[in-house]
């Protein structure tokens, strides 16, 4: 009995094709061929198609210098960046899920999280990526300076990330309010208590009593820009929707695109740069 | 054993801890043949971990705010700027060596030679994407995220931080008024960042790591970035309290430590202390003096200095006026903030220019 069994699978196994077989009828089938087209990148022709066919691969060069790509070179930290950005992006969608941005509901919503949601760490993948994509950040730009990186022809990349280190401390500062627990609402006082003295736009600024019109100050605790900034006189309510729809909407969409232009810049200006 | 933490509480004080790192800068830039050995870099590793467990482990005070959620991702920054200048000096002195044989940096001898990005590339990628991924889920899965109680306005915390990372910002609130460390500083790092292509016109060392062939652009930069920014954050996060009072590392936060505030201003300084007239009551004749220090600081010296500088004129003359003024003034206004604070620690000076009239203090 158990003989026969074993003679059918051996049977059996012996008619069924190798796996060198099936993974050639899969290569080789229509799906496949529709998705990829290109054969396995393991020839000149095939790793140049890998590349340009494929939209996200192809933010890369088809080739690129050997001093360039390596690791002791570059740290990978310009591209460490952009995964925790990527990754921030998508644990912050999730995270939209379950949180409400009002003053009733956001504490609790980030209790919940922690207390109800099954494997709810997502909130913590978003906190310690946020606060080591500040640091990679840095270090992108360390790299970039003692490689010489930005002169010529790539002054205005380095520009274009300056812009990005403000816009990633923004997303993180913008992001610190919304647990509203009191670490999120003392450090965001503490941080925009600076807009009220901007010179010229805040009230408790330098030249702001000069803005008047006949005896009336345009600048006053109701009209500058942090009042504008807080929806209010303190952080409240106003500040929260404010806030989150600045973390959530708007500097991203900011960030997606200045990294859109630093990446092809890269590219644009001959690549990651090399000695001449 | 708390007599050593004692003692380093005594001797820490806001201008000795800066006074240190400022020694420690030197050394670095100084020393950095010997210190980039690999033998010696392990030691000093080991050093700094040994100074973090031993703190750890011996002061309450420290453990509690080094294992604040918040607070473990500084040691993530220490430790890697620690390491990256290690790298990327180490790459320097090698590459130094080499161009002072008359040989090419080592990145030249792959430089010209084209890898397929396919698979050469996007395998490191992949790796580094795989490793940076499993790294963030076990810290995600070992450390908790902070929440404290519900926002209350009712309740303010002492001391009340800033996000780590603008704890730097934040320090400068201790020497400069908000208009000026919160607004005008960060703009000016903003704009200064930004203008570095512009104003480093020496052609060499693009593309590779050297320190020799750039001296000049790399030390200003790093003092900013390790001096003015690091360290300041390390400051702020270990040693500023209650009232954001000064605390040695292992000292408790006492909150009703008093701190004897008998800053005084330059305008009293002079009118009162030295001339013994009495403060003038109209204000722009009360801060002549300050206008006068503030107007010599920007406008009187940066000719001064350029005429007694050999090396001045040089970059004078070879970047034009335009981009030479841009720079030296960049460079005072990186410079205000350690001269505020010495003058601050040795004559408790108070504000240059004061006229809280019209919130222009400087
Ligand atoms: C969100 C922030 C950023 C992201 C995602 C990012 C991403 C990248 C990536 C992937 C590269 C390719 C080479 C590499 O990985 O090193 C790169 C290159 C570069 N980045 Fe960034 N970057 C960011 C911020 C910055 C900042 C803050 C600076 C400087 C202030 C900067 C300046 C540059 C320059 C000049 C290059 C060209 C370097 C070369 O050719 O060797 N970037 N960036």
């Amino acid at each position: 009995m158990l003989d026969k069994l074993k003679k059918k699978i051996d049977e059996i196994f012996a008619q069924s094709p190798s796996p060198e077989a099936v993974k050639k009828a899969i290569a080789e089938g229509q799906v496949w061929k529709s998705i990829f087209r290109h054969g396995y990148p393991d020839t000149p022709r095939n790793r140049v198609m890998a590349v340009l066919s494929n939209v996200f691969l192809h933010l890369h060069p088809v080739k690129a210098r050997h001093s360039g790509v390596k690791m002791s070179y570059t740290w990978c930290m310009g591209g460490l960046s952009f995964f925790l950005f990527l990754n921030l992006t998508v644990t912050g969608i999730l995270l939209m899920f379950y949180y409400r941005p009002t003053a009733e509901y956001a504490y609790y919503d980030i209790v919940a999280l922690r207390e109800h949601v099954p494997l709810g760490i997502m909130r913590e993948i978003h906190r310690w990526g946020a606060h080591a994509m500040v640091i990679a950040v840095w270090l992108h730009m360390f790299r970039v300076f003692m490689t010489g990186s930005y002169k010529p022809p790539r002054e205005f990349n380095w520009v274009i990330g300056v812009i990005l280190l403000v816009i990633t401390l923004l997303l993180s500062f913008t992001g610190y309010l919304l647990p509203w627990d009191q670490l999120a609402m003392w450090a965001i006082t503490v941080g925009t208590n600076m807009a009220r003295a901007t010179p010229f736009m805040g009230y408790e600024g330098p030249g702001a009593s000069m803005i008047q019109i006949g005896g009336v100050h345009l600048v006053n605790g109701g009209s500058d820009i942090h009042f504008a900034l807080l929806g209010g006189h303190f952080v409240s309510e106003a500040t929260l929707i404010r806030f989150y729809v600045l973390h959530c909407v708007v500097v991203p969409i900011v960030a997606a695109t200045l990294m859109a232009i630093h990446f092809w810049r890269v590219r644009k200006d001959g690549g990651i740069s090399g000695p001449l | 054993m708390h007599y050593i933490l004692d003692a380093i509480d005594f001797v820490l004080q806001p201008w000795s801890y800066f006074l240190f790192s400022v020694i420690a800068f030197w050394a670095m830039i100084k020393y950095r043949e010997k210190w980039t050995e690999p033998a010696f870099a392990v030691k000093l590793l080991w050093g700094a971990i040994g100074a973090i467990v031993f703190s750890m482990v011996y002061s309450v005070h420290f453990r509690e705010i080094a294992s604040l959620p918040d607070n473990v991702p500084i040691f993530l920054m220490v430790f890697s700027v620690g390491f990256f200048t290690w790298l990327s000096f180490r790459q320097g002195v090698l590459n130094d060596r080499r161009i002072a044989q008359g040989q090419p940096p080592i990145e030249k001898e792959t430089s010209d030679k084209k890898v397929y990005v396919w698979p050469d590339l996007v395998y490191i990628e992949f790796i580094a994407t795989v490793v940076a991924g499993v790294v963030l889920l076990i810290w995600s899965l070992c450390l908790h995220a902070p929440l404290e109680q519900a926002a209350t306005p009712a309740w303010t915390p002492n001391p009340s931080k800033a996000p780590w990372y603008f704890l730097g910002l934040q320090e400068m609130l201790v020497y400069y008024d908000p208009w000026l460390a919160g607004v005008v500083f960060p703009t000016l790092i903003i704009v200064g960042l930004m203008a570095i292509p512009y104003i480093d016109k020496n052609p060499k060392g693009a593309g590779y790591y050297t320190f020799n062939e750039r001296k000049l652009a790399i030390i200003p930069f790093l003092f900013g970035f390790f001096i003015l920014w690091v360290t300041l954050i390390f400051l702020g996060t270990f040693m500023r309290g209650p009232g954001w009072n000064f605390f040695g590392p292992y000292e408790n936060w006492d909150l009703h430590k008093v701190v004897v505030l008998n800053n005084v201003n330059l305008s009293e300084y002079i009118w009162v202390r030295i001339l013994g007239i009495g403060l003038p009551s109209n204000f722009l004749l009360r801060e002549i003096w300050g206008f006068l220090a503030v107007g010599f600081y920007l406008i009187g010296l940066p000719p001064l200095l350029t005429k007694k500088i050999p090396l001045l004129q040089e970059l004078l003359e070879k970047m034009g006026v335009v981009r030479y003024g841009i720079l030296i003034f960049l460079f005072l206004s990186m410079a205000a903030l350690p001269i505020k604070m010495v003058l601050r620690w040795l004559i408790n000076l108070k504000y240059i220019v004061a006229i809280p009239e019209i919130f222009f203090n400087i």
